[in-house]
């Protein structure tokens, strides 16, 4: 009954959108929305559709309304280049997503080729930027200084223990585990295991086993929630205690869901939860207000689209290569996230990484 | 040897899942010589009934486990099987006198059909249910390695284990049993002799479909965690499975569904991980050039 009030609520927002705006400037926000991501798709679409609304309330851009179009890649590179071409054919001229890596990147090449502004506000893999055309931006961090924060935390508090270093194959993943293992060995920290698994499956009894065999106290895992938790679950199923820690892929609240209690104490890290920023408490509370909780990527994709509106101002057009040299120029826009600006790859200038601990439903800073 | 025990018991976990859905398979491709490719998506809204009769109880106050499991069993069984019989009754009997292809290709869409029809009407999210049988045995101890048998385990193994015995009883003893065994070497003859070809093989639907619903009860106690697109990948192992067994034999389904589940296990405990399902499937083939017709061969195989 909830989903369906939800479901109705959205449907009068959409109205609301589609009879107010006369499709002046039309922006998409793409993400999972379907798949064992969706839960993440959830976050761009909630983020994404507050800042329309709140722009379009304050006047639009430049005078004119903006439209939102949500599209959904399912975290699939084959479908994401199939949105990119049609949100590419619907005229858009700015995208905040996509969600995973693999995704982002093979649809940033359509983007680039038809000239529209790309900021994700959740692919960290360094590939998305570093081999990305001028167009593409992002307002998270990356996974080589993501990695270099776990190993530095990993090296410092566990040095003596046994670790493990497991990755879903992935661009984000696999891209993520890899940069920890090479991190960590800089510090003079082997792994004492690397692994692959495969997502989507759900029996890891055989890994579990494995990890038992060799004493492992902390797994690394390069991966996205439902493996984590599903992992969790099997090693205490198996009577191990080893802690979990990873990335930034465990910030949704479907992570405790499926682990429940077993999930005490996973570690992750994560940038500086915006939601504690003094500036966000208005728009956390209107969030909020609105049956949302702005956890993970909510605020990002909020400060994706700000980012862009100010950049289009700045640039007086919302024309996609003038935008993109306002975006370049170094100048500070200030978001919901704080007053950030990006570098020539289009990588966010914004303080890195920091650890996380899951503890009774809810992720706080590690103390 | 430690090692080797606890990597056997997650084996024969995971072996006992597939080859409950691998009988299901193999029934029906026994009685009407087709691969029913709905069947894994049958197991996934079976998993989908289980979980919301799980709530449903838990928010009337049933919470003694024992009963609130039973009455999942029974409510879950029932429904599926409805869901079985009526895939039969409106994709594939229309079809029964049409070219041999005709229901395979009806078997495809409906899988197709019932896997959207779930994400829409349960949404695309994956659907948690907390860990609900605890607790476990501690089997050996060596050198601070414990081998340890769950309960869930203990529960899935055993099922599976009274599930395999009860059905191949039911088909060699009872007069069901002869009547799917006759319609299975000539459905017309089996008409001339009385026998209700229709209705044996609803009840073979039936049957597969309930044998599919403890299986994902079992798994959704197990894992704990489900989506409308676990039918897909657990129907393509067990149906690997009740191939390599050999399609149409029971026990067959069984021992594939073992052979897959502890091949992936073995793999994964000795070699890389990474390569499992590259294993499991070598195995099949290698199978399949020597013995064409499975494992526990039934003759005359006509390939789909």
């Amino acid at each position: 009954m909830k989903n369906f009030f939800a479901a109705l609520s959205a449907l009068a927002i959409i109205g609301a959108f589609s009879s107010a705006a006369k499709a002046d400037i039309s922006i998409a926000a793409v993400g999972p929305l379907t798949g064992q991501y969706a839960s993440f798709g959830q976050q761009i679409k909630d983020g994404a559709e507050m800042a329309v609304k709140d722009i379009n309330a304050a006047g639009g851009i430049l005078g004119q309304k903006i439209k939102l179009l949500t599209e959904d890649d399912a975290c699939d590179p084959k479908q994401a280049v199939a949105v990119a071409n049609k949100v590419a054919g619907s005229g858009v001229v700015f995208v905040a997503g996509h969600f995973c890596s693999g995704s982002s990147i093979p649809a940033s090449k359509v983007y680039e080729e038809e000239g529209i502004v790309q900021i994700s506000p959740a692919s960290t893999n360094p590939k998305y930027t570093d081999e990305g055309g001028p167009n593409v931006f992002r307002v998270c961090g990356r996974d080589d200084q993501q990695g270099a924060t776990a190993a530095a935390y990993i090296v410092k508090n566990f040095k003596d223990k046994r670790i493990a270093v497991l990755h879903d194959k992935t661009a984000y993943g696999k891209g993520l585990a890899d940069q920890t293992k090479m991190a960590m060995e800089k510090l003079g920290k082997q792994a004492d295991m690397y692994e692959a698994i495969t997502a989507g499956e759900k029996d890891y009894t055989a890994l579990v086993t494995k990890m038992k065999a060799v004493k492992i106290e902390y797994v690394y895992l390069g991966g996205y929630h439902t493996e984590a938790g599903l992992i969790i679950r099997q090693m205490r199923d198996q009577g191990m205690s080893a802690t979990l820690i990873s990335g930034d892929a465990l910030v949704t609240n479907e992570f405790w869901s499926i682990t429940g209690d077993a999930g005490e104490g996973t570690l992750m890290t994560f940038s500086p939860d915006p939601r504690k920023n003094p500036v966000a408490a208005p728009l956390v509370k209107r969030f909020r207000d609105a049956g949302i909780e702005p956890e993970g990527y909510v605020l990002y994709t909020y400060a994706a689209i700000q980012a862009w509106k100010l950049a289009a101002e700045k640039a007086g057009t919302v024309d996609p290569a003038k935008v993109t040299a306002a975006l370049h120029s170094g100048a500070v826009f200030d978001t919901v996230l704080a007053k950030l600006s990006f570098d020539k790859k289009g990588d966010v200038t914004l303080p890195g990484y920091v650890f996380y601990k899951w503890s009774k439903g809810s992720y706080d800073y590690v103390k | 040897m430690e090692y080797f025990a606890q990597q056997m018991v997650n084996g024969v976990t995971l072996g006992s899942v597939y080859g409950l859905i691998a009988i299901g398979y193999t029934m029906v491709y026994g009685i009407i010589g087709m691969i029913n490719f709905a069947h894994g998506d049958i197991f996934m809204i079976s998993t989908f009934i289980s979980l919301i009769t799980f709530i449903a109880l838990l928010s009337i106050g049933i919470t003694w486990i024992p009963l609130a499991l039973l009455i999942v069993l029974i409510i879950s069984m029932a429904m599926t099987a409805v869901y079985g019989w009526t895939v039969e009754r409106l994709a594939y009997r229309p079809l029964r006198a049409s070219f041999r292809l005709a229901p395979l290709i009806t078997a495809i869409g409906m899988s197709i059909v019932l896997q959207n029809y779930v994400q829409i009407v349960q949404g695309a999210r994956v659907k948690p249910l907390p860990p609900i049988i605890k607790g476990s045995y501690t089997l050996m101890e060596k050198n601070g390695f414990t081998v340890q048998i769950s309960n869930m385990q203990i529960l899935i193994i055993l099922t599976t284990i009274i599930l395999m015995l009860a059905f191949s009883a039911l088909i060699s003893k009872t007069s069901l049993g002869r009547c799917q065994r006759a319609c299975e070497q000539d459905q017309t003859m089996a008409a001339l002799l009385g026998i209700n070809v229709d209705r044996t093989i609803s009840l073979t639907f039936i049957m597969g479909a309930s044998l599919a619903s403890v299986a994902g009860l079992m798994y959704l106690l197990y894992y704990g965690v489900i989506d409308f697109y676990i039918g897909f990948v657990v129907g393509i192992k067990a149906f690997t499975a009740a191939v390599l067994g050999g399609i149409g034999s029971l026990p067959g389904a069984m021992l594939g569904g073992l052979i897959i589940g502890l091949v992936e296990t073995f793999w994964s405990a000795y070699f890389s991980i990474e390569y499992k399902d590259v294993a499991a499937f070598s195995i099949l083939i290698i199978v399949l050039i020597f013995m064409p017709s499975g494992l526990l061969d039934k003759p005359e195989v006509e390939k789909v």
